[in-house]
């Protein structure tokens, strides 16, 4: 067992008690904290193969932003802070027959395909500068796409100033 | 390197001898790290002691007091005396909170600000981990104190102290875009993302080639900690401390603690990027990197003292306010700026880091200054102007004519 897997298998599990705990958790608010310890988990993994700009944008986005947001929908919800009782055992049944399912669609697919087993590249070390470039090369396929944000920017200050309301 | 030249890694290498004695490679890699992430603990640990000493007695002399004076000589043993007394107060959780998210929430407060001295250099190669995403790994790891934050409104049980949970991350998310825009700037003219790389690339500081970036950085740094005169939100006497009213005893000086290590972490964060780190010139003869290092932080973290003795709290839509209609703009035109300024310098035939090409780039960014700050004058007069009452009030004109018609009235009321 390398230092490596020993590691993955640690952060694998840290993630999936994490995911379990959001889905499962009574307290929303719990789960929204449930949902960080995923993301954390994620960054870590996304650190574990040598993406460090990534796993920064992953915490810096998911757990600085889009947990915050939940949070805040989730704390604006009424009721939050209840035990929600499971509805009733038809729909516990259907919900179980549906996961087993799809764990076994999933469990045959990974068993049954011919994973190519290369190692893995060497991390360039100036992959920054490289995923800098490519975001704005003008023959490769990401510019379009932020000059689809930019229309998405005017379309809301747009919306915003017509959704004013006017004194 | 000898002892006084580099004594941290003299000692590293030292103790790593040691240990090799008897430990194989791998538990001497292993103990070595995890003494490396001890010691910085420690140093910011201590560093908070220092931190407000040099607050209590920096605002009591702005204030033409003395400060504390009593606990052992300049009172330099009052943080001790603070400790213990936080150490020694009841610690009371208040009915129907919720008990892990309370208790954790201090905690994770704490313990996000302290990680941040992972990636500061205090020498040329005294890091914690020199990662080709310093600065980046900095900046998302603020976002882990909002989240305590949040948690410590949330499970208090109290309205209040959700309000102000609510408010200060309302704050602290919005500073954050002038913050990480202007660090941005310095990313780009230094052209890597790492620590090293960046103090490396300043032979002239970048305060004096980016004068509004740091500017900036400065003031959002201040408005991410929560500091006068941005604390309007958790300030004892408004919304009566605001997400952390139900704390007690260390939980609150946990509180505190990542406050203060929170600000100690900007204000390296600042000398790191705008005040050239660790260089400065050698004293007898000898390169004392880290001690040039502490002082640059030290100073910067006596402005921001100097800043919260002197200004007055700011309301919270003006706080909004600046963040928005002015931060905002200035740093998106302040990064086109400098990035146009920049290859402009350099078409021109000036290398970066020279002296020529760091007066073109001043020129550039005190132009933008003085348009930006032309332009707040202009909506400011204006708004005043807005403000005034319209037309002058009748003024009433006393002539003989006007008191005879109105002195008989007047005579004849009894």
């Amino acid at each position: 067992m390398t230092t490596l897997q020993v590691m993955f298998i640690l952060l694998g599990s840290i993630t999936l008690a994490g995911g379990l705990y959001t889905v499962t958790a009574r307290n929303l608010f719990h789960g929204a904290l449930g949902l960080i310890v995923a993301l954390a988990g994620v960054a870590a993994l996304y650190a574990l193969l040598e993406a460090s700009f990534l796993a920064a944008a992953q915490v810096a986005i998911y757990i600085g932003a889009i947990a915050i947001m939940i949070i805040f929908a989730v704390m604006l919800t009424r009721g939050v802070m209840g035990a929600y009782p499971v509805k009733d055992l038809w729909s516990l049944a259907v919900s179980s027959i549906g996961t087993v399912l799809l764990l076994a669609v999933l469990l045959v697919t990974l068993f049954r395909f011919n994973w190519p087993q290369t190692t893995p590249a060497a991390v360039p070390a100036d992959s920054i500068a490289q995923l800098g470039k490519a975001l704005v090369d003008p023959n490769l396929y990401v510019l379009p796409f932020e000059v689809a944000s930019v229309l998405l920017v005017a379309a809301l200050i747009g919306s915003a100033y017509i959704a004013r309301d006017k004194k | 390197m000898n002892v006084v030249n580099d004594p941290f890694t003299w000692a590293g290498n030292v103790i790593a001898q040691w240990l090799g004695g008897f430990l194989p490679p791998v538990g001497v890699d292993v103990t070595m790290m995890v003494l490396r992430a001890g010691v910085l603990g420690v140093f910011a640990l201590v560093m908070f002691m220092v931190m407000t000493w040099i607050e209590r007695k920096g605002v009591a002399r702005i204030q033409d007091r003395i400060g504390p004076n009593r606990a052992g000589p300049f009172g330099l043993l009052q943080p001790i005396a603070d400790g213990v007394k936080a150490l020694t107060k009841e610690d009371i959780t208040p009915d129907h909170v919720d008990r892990v998210v309370f208790n954790a929430a201090p905690i994770l407060s704490s313990v996000a600000a302290m990680i941040v001295f992972a990636a500061i250099p205090f020498g040329p190669g005294l890091i914690g981990a020199d990662m080709n995403i310093g600065i980046f790994y900095i900046l998302a790891v603020g976002g882990l104190g909002i989240i305590a934050i949040l948690m410590a409104g949330w499970s208090s049980n109290n309205k209040y102290a959700l309000l102000g949970a609510f408010r200060v991350v309302a704050q602290l998310v919005s500073y954050e875009i002038p913050h990480v825009l202007s660090i941005v700037a310095v990313v780009m003219l230094a052209g890597s993302m790492s620590m090293i790389t960046i103090v490396e690339k300043q032979p002239v500081w970048f305060l004096f080639v980016l004068p509004v970036s740091a500017l900036i950085v400065l003031f959002s740094g201040m408005a991410e900690i929560g500091r006068s005169p941005f604390d309007l939100l958790d300030a004892e006497s408004e919304i009566i401390a605001g997400h952390h009213i139900e704390y007690s005893g260390m939980k609150f000086a946990l509180f505190f603690l990542g406050e203060y290590v929170h600000a100690f972490a900007v204000s390296c964060i600042v000398a790191a990027l705008f005040l050239g780190g660790w260089r400065g010139p050698n004293i007898f003869g000898l390169t004392v990197p880290y001690l040039w290092f502490f002082i640059k932080a030290i100073l910067v973290f006596n402005v921001m003292v100097w800043a919260r003795g002197t200004l007055p709290r700011l309301r919270i839509d003006h706080l909004m306010a600046f963040n928005w209609k002015f931060l905002v703009p200035l740093s998106l035109v302040n990064l086109i700026v400098v990035a146009v300024a920049d290859r402009l310098a350099q078409a021109g035939g000036l290398a970066a880091g020279t002296w020529p090409w760091a007066l073109v780039m001043l020129v550039f960014n005190l132009a933008m200054l003085v348009v930006a700050l032309a332009l707040v004058g202009w909506a400011g007069q204006r708004a005043r102007r807005a403000a005034e009452p319209r037309e002058m009030p009748e003024v009433e004109t006393h002539d003989e004519a006007h008191d005879a018609e109105h002195a008989p009235i007047a005579a004849g009321a009894h």
